[in-house]
């Protein structure tokens, strides 16, 4: 299952500068509290855990709960330290998971 | 943490029973919001005791911004940001955000570390009713400090049903 992911972070930065980082997955995000047509609660499917790698080093890391909207909308910092590549990962229930690299040029 | 089953539709039985044995009908009943469980503060409490362990909660430091009249519950915009220096020696190591009225208490729980340059967190949340919400930040030196906002909900979200 491939989700749509949008990333937004600078391209380039300075060495040292602090950088924000927006991140955005389509995802229903069900909260298993929602009753269905047919009477029954409609079985909770939400993504559960968000870590960010940059060059490997692990520096955000979210642990989602069902009070988190669909289309989860997460916006953090770092501090640009090397070029290299930042990895988004995803992983949730229903065995979702999802990843994406997005690449920053440091100066 | 990892997000916990918790056993509302039992606790809205057994409240529903207990409150049925108590007015002896559905008079009492009928006034309360059909909604299923919700979390309370006391489970909010118990949440909060459960990250902090036995340190002290501090208040200050920890701001959040959030509209304070939010017309959808569905998408609510939250920033969290914590004042305080971000070096190896003193930083931000986790930001913690629960709730005292929707369903579960908790909303998100975050690591962050001595790269994050600042210590700020946008999401948006869902929020079920009116209420209180509270956020946590856990410092490298291992003392915890909290803020607080009100929101009013016009429109709930969470629960309500598809009909």
């Amino acid at each position: 299952m491939t989700a749509r992911v949008l990333i937004h972070l600078p391209a380039k930065a300075l060495r040292g500068e602090v950088i924000q980082i927006k991140t955005l997955i389509a995802h229903a995000m069900e909260s298993g509290f929602r009753v269905g047509t047919n009477g029954n609660l409609i079985p909770r499917d939400i993504i559960t855990v968000f870590t960010c790698r940059y060059n490997g080093e692990e520096i955000f890391r979210a642990e989602l709960s069902p009070a988190i909207a669909s289309n989860p909308f997460l916006s953090f910092f770092t501090t640009a330290r090397e070029s290299g590549t930042l990895e988004f990962h995803w992983s949730g229930d229903n065995g979702f998971v999802a990843t994406e690299t997005a690449a920053i040029t440091v100066e | 943490m990892s997000a916990d089953p918790a056993p509302l539709p039992a606790g809205r039985r057994s409240f529903l029973i207990s409150s049925g044995q108590w007015a002896a009908g559905a008079a009492i009943v009928s006034l309360l919001p059909a909604s299923p469980g919700r979390a309370s503060p006391h489970a909010m409490q118990e949440l909060i005791r459960s990250i902090i362990g036995e340190a002290t909660l501090q208040p200050g430091k920890v701001r959040l911004d959030v509209p304070p009249l939010v017309e959808n519950g569905n998408t609510v915009p939250l920033t969290v940001s914590v004042d305080s220096a971000i070096t190896e020696a003193d930083h931000v190591k986790a930001i913690h955000i629960v709730n005292e009225k929707n369903p579960q208490p908790h909303v998100i729980s975050v690591t962050l570390g001595p790269r994050a340059g600042k210590a700020q967190l946008s999401i948006r949340i869902k929020l079920a009713d009116s209420q209180q919400l509270t956020a946590i930040a856990e410092m490298s030196n291992g003392s915890f400090w909290s803020g607080s906002a009100d929101v009013v909900v016009t429109l709930a979200a969470c629960v309500e049903d598809l009909k």
